[in-house]
Order: structure tokens, then sequence, then C-alpha cells
């Protein structure tokens, strides 16, 4: 479906990381956004920690017919950047496609920066900062959905900040917000 | 006020199942069912249900408390899945026999071995003669408005019998979209209390489930094909009611899309229900006059309404099931329904069992074979005639 109205995204992190709330969260505030049709799905059957895992998302301004794997994503957003080197996280990705990374890494530095938009951000370094860990591992799943904003006009920062307001509470709550904040402000785009 | 709730089909389900205020809700947990009853647990701790939530051993008991429970009179419901709905078998031919109300969700997954928690029909295909009414749902919307259509159409007394919402693992079961949510007071004015006809009392003892002759079993059995066919027309009702209190339709028996001047009426069900209407969409563009007509309702089936389509196009149907020695159960379903009495050509394809994706440009596939002739007369796809 090459509707310029359907904008499909795949998530890569390891199990535990939170791609699959990243990408439900991520919808959640593309439906406050006024994207109608949105849904977000893992890749069934992969859970295990530390496992590399997908987990997908669709934002569309009309309601959504497909429950296909999505095959040739808009966007790909990478968790943790050593997936790189055990999945061809590009598989697919569209001509012109983004690709977002928590990496320290330039996006310029990438060789696939000369064919495809790159976007990077030490979201690591945003969940060290602002202490968003569980079990003493950074989480980075709200940290980086605050750079989605500068590579996805269909989705707000604020929209994303209500989200983590509505699903966490008090002063964690606020620390992932500020961590989305950060991401945003921080995130190099290279095109 | 309506809201917008955007959750899993199971977190929906669960969701619905409280609005309707079951009594009792028995069940044991099994992947990928495990997140509907944890969603119900949730409600009871919140305060949310009110009602008992017994859990059981196994999903054998999960049905025999149901029917115990539905047999004095009041709402029930549970979830299951897969072997979790084979443990149930014997129970459910009896929660139909007995003509007791028990509604469940059945999320659709792989019998094994070998060993697959994936999507797959052949769980619930295979209670198809047990007497239950069954739906197969194709997105988290039609799985909440489903399932409380079902308590009222399952509670009607001229119907009395259980109903089964079925949705495919994962896929629907594990998939977060949004979902219009109706206030309780609107629920409650749709679904009045269960009011049923007799019920176990022990003020005025009466006995069920006795020994009968064989002349009056042969009735009890007409009885209840009779309470088949009258669903037909009360899930009509059911369905255009719905759609006047809440806006939303999803069809009745069938959904019909785009089968206007359709040359071509492909039949699926469930989640490929859905992607096909993304395919016929690409078909038409191509000016290839393709509708689809989504069964919603597989028992009792749309016969009628089916060879109807079969006076002014030729069929296709994909099966998300095998009945191994024989073919997919909705393309026999098909042809049966038009025996003797059309031209129409119908080709059937076995596609996507053991959770295989079935994405809409293989469905575009199957389309194209059957338009350039190239189809068999039944086919499974990417495996046979390649």
């Amino acid at each position: 479906m090459a509707s310029r109205y359907l904008v499909e995204i795949c998530f890569h992190g390891r199990g535990g990381q939170g791609a699959v709330t990243a990408a439900n969260l991520l919808v959640a505030a593309a439906l406050i956004d006024g994207n109608k049709g949105v849904q977000a799905f893992p890749f069934f059957g992969a859970e295990r920690r530390g496992a590399p895992v997908r987990a997908f998302a669709r934002i569309s301004h009309d309601e959504i017919h497909l429950r296909s794997e999505i095959y040739n994503p808009d966007i790909v957003i990478v968790l943790d950047e050593s997936i790189m080197d055990i999945v061809d996280v590009l598989k697919g990705l569209k001509k012109n496609g983004k690709i977002l990374i928590n990496t320290r890494t330039k996006p310029g530095e990438f060789d696939f920066s000369k064919k495809f938009i790159v976007a990077t951000v030490d979201a690591t370094d945003i969940a060290l900062k602002h202490e968003i860990l569980v079990g003493g591992i950074p989480v980075v799943n709200t940290p980086i959905l605050g750079a989605v904003p500068k590579i996805l006009d269909r989705v707000t920062l604020k929209s994303i900040q209500d989200i983590v307001l509505d699903k966490w509470k008090g002063e964690l709550a606020e620390r992932n917000v500020k961590a989305t904040q950060d991401a945003y402000d921080k995130v190099e785009v290279k095109s | 006020m309506t809201e917008v709730m955007i959750d899993t089909g199971n977190y929906i389900a669960a969701k619905a199942a409280v609005m309707c205020k079951p009594d009792v809700v028995a069940a044991y947990p099994i992947t990928p069912q495990t997140t509907l009853v944890e969603g119900i647990a949730k409600y009871l701790a919140t305060g949310e249900y009110k009602g008992e939530y017994i859990c059981v051993e196994s999903e054998h008991s999960a049905m025999a408390a149901c029917i115990g429970a539905s047999a004095t009179g009041v709402r029930t419901f549970t979830g299951t899945s897969s072997h979790g709905l084979l443990l149930m078998h014997e129970m459910l031919h009896w929660a139909a026999l007995a003509r007791l109300p028990v509604i469940m969700c059945n999320i659709n997954r792989v019998v094994g071995p070998g060993w697959n928690i994936w999507a797959d029909e052949n769980d619930s295909i295979s209670q198809r003669d047990t007497g239950w009414i069954q739906f197969y749902c194709s997105s988290n919307q039609e799985i909440f408005d489903t399932i409380i259509q079902s308590f009222k159409l399952g509670e009607h007394e001229k119907i009395s019998l259980p109903v089964m919402i079925s949705y495919n693992a994962f896929i629907l079961s594990h998939t977060s979209m949004p979902v219009f949510v109706p206030n309780q007071k609107d629920v409650d004015a749709f679904l009045p209390n269960r009011a049923p006809k007799w019920k176990l009392d022990p003020d005025n003892p009466i006995t069920f489930g006795n020994i009968i002759l064989p002349a009056e079993y042969e009735k009890v059995r007409l009885d209840m094909q009779k309470s088949h066919e009258y669903a037909k027309k009360l899930i009509l009702e059911i369905s255009k009611e719905w759609k006047q209190r809440f806006g939303r339709y999803h069809g009745d028996l069938l959904e019909f899309y785009k089968c206007d001047g359709a040359d071509y009426i492909l039949l699926s069900m469930g989640a490929i229900g859905a992607e096909s209407k993304a395919a016929i969409d690409n078909l038409r563009k191509e000016g290839l006059k393709f509708g689809l007509a989504r069964v919603r309702c597989f028992r009792p089936f749309p016969k009628e309404e089916i060879l109807k389509l079969s006076k002014k196009a030729d069929l296709i149907v994909i099966d998300r099931n095998i009945s191994p020695g024989m073919e997919g159960a909705l393309f026999t379903e098909v042809k049966a329904s038009l025996y003797d009495n059309t031209d129409a050509k119908v080709c059937g394809f076995i596609a996507g069992l053991g959770g295989k994706d079935v994405p809409f440009g293989d469905i575009e596939k199957m389309c194209k074979k059957v338009i350039n002739g190239k189809a068999r007369h039944i086919e499974w796809f990417g495996l046979e005639g390649v």
C-alpha cells in the first residue's frame, strides 16, 4: 500500500529494552495528533531478554486494514546499535527512508547515510542521566521516542509527553518527560 | 460519552466482557489468551469487575464451571485457545445441548505438534459441529462490539445457545489498535439482564440433562437447528440495532466490501478478511473487478447470501485451516451452499497455516491466478502450483 497517508515503522532492540512499549506509546501519541488509523504490534513469539526483537507501528489518516508484518518500512528505529552487527536493520527500508539510531556516532559517519536519512541520539546516556533504569539497566524506549518528531511530522513531542504522563505517575513520569525533551533537543539528522 | 481506548485485542476483549457484567468468569490461562484473562483479573482487582472469578485447574473445568453457573440463570464468560479449546470439547457439546448461553473468546492458535503458538483456525473449525454459534473477527473494534452483541444473541429466548468469538493469535490478540468504547449506561440499555426461561433453583427443584428416548432426542436436535436458523435473522437485527445505537457496523453474517459490479468475489475470515480489503483496493485500481465477502459468522452459515453472490460472480475462498483428506472448511461450506443451483466457478486456497504471514500481495497473486485460469480447484498457496 504505497499510500502517502500510511507510515510504517520498524523498531529493532533487545528483549527487555522496551521496543514493544515504544511502538505502543508512539501510536497512542499519533492517535492524539489526529491519525485515525494506528496499529502497534510485536514480532510474535521471540520475546527473550537480550535477544534481538522487533516491533512494528503503522500510522495512517484512515482506518488500517493491513494485518501483515511490515516488510518495507518508511522508518527504522534502532534501540541498541550492537543489533546492527547481527541483524540487517536496513532490509526493506524504502528509498529515501529514515533510520534513527541510539548511538554516540554522528549520522554522517554511517556509510548508509549517503542512501538514507540518518538520525542519531545517545539515548542510553539520556536514560542514565535521568535515571530511567530497570534493574540498574538504562531503558531507552521513552528517551528515543523524543527524537521521533524530528524525523516524522505526524507525531508531536507534546503528544508523546502526554502519553508518557498518562502511562507513568509522579516523579518517574517527570523524568521520562525530561528525557524525551533531551532527546528531541540533542538528536542530529543528516539528510 | 464514548472514549477511545488503544490496546491489544485481548485487553479490548477483557474490557468488553467486563462491561457486559458477567456474574461468573471461569478461566485457565493459555498462550495467547493469557492477557485476556489477566485483563479481567485486573478489573476484578480494581473493582470494575464485580462478579465471581473462578481460577480453575484446566479448560475442561473452566467450561464445566461456566455450564454450572449458567444453569443457575446467571451470565457467564470465558476465554481460551487451541489445546485449551480442544480440552473443552466434551463440555462444548454439553453447553450447547443444555442450551446455555456461555459466551467465550477463542484466540485462534495452531494445534500441535509441531509446537507453535501462532495464528491458525483449525482449533475452532474442529469445534464446528458442537452447536456453538461461531464468529470470526478482523479488528479490535469488531472484537469489542461482537462480544457485547453475542451476549444479547446467545441469551435471546429463541436462541439460548453458547457463542464463540474467535480472533487470530497475536495478529489481533497482541496488536494495539484504537477502539471506541461506549459508556456503561449505553451498553446496559443495549444489553438487558439475562432472563432465562428456566434455571436451577433449590427452591423450585427441576432436573435437566436427564435420559430422553430416541424420538425426543431428535426433537432436541431439531430445536437447536431451528434456533441456528433463527439466529441468522437475529444477527441481522442486532447488527442493525448496534449501528443505530453506536454508529458502527462490521457486517452481519457477512461483511461486503466493493462487491457491486464485481466479477469475482473473495471469501475469507479473520485477519485475512481485513488484509483482503487492501488487496481488493489494489486489484480495483488495476481495473480488475474484485469484491470481498468476509465471513463473520461461520455457524450458522450464511448459505443463502453466498448463493446470491454466486449468481453474479465467481468465488475465491481462502482458508486458514485444513480438513485433512478433504480441503479448507470454508471452501467446502461455500460449495455446499451452491450445489445444483449455480454456474459459478469456485477456487480454493489454503494459506497462513501455522501463523505464516498472508500479506495483501499474496492475496492479489491468488486472485490473479484465478483470472488467468492458472489456479487449481484447490491449492496450497506458495507450496503447490507455483
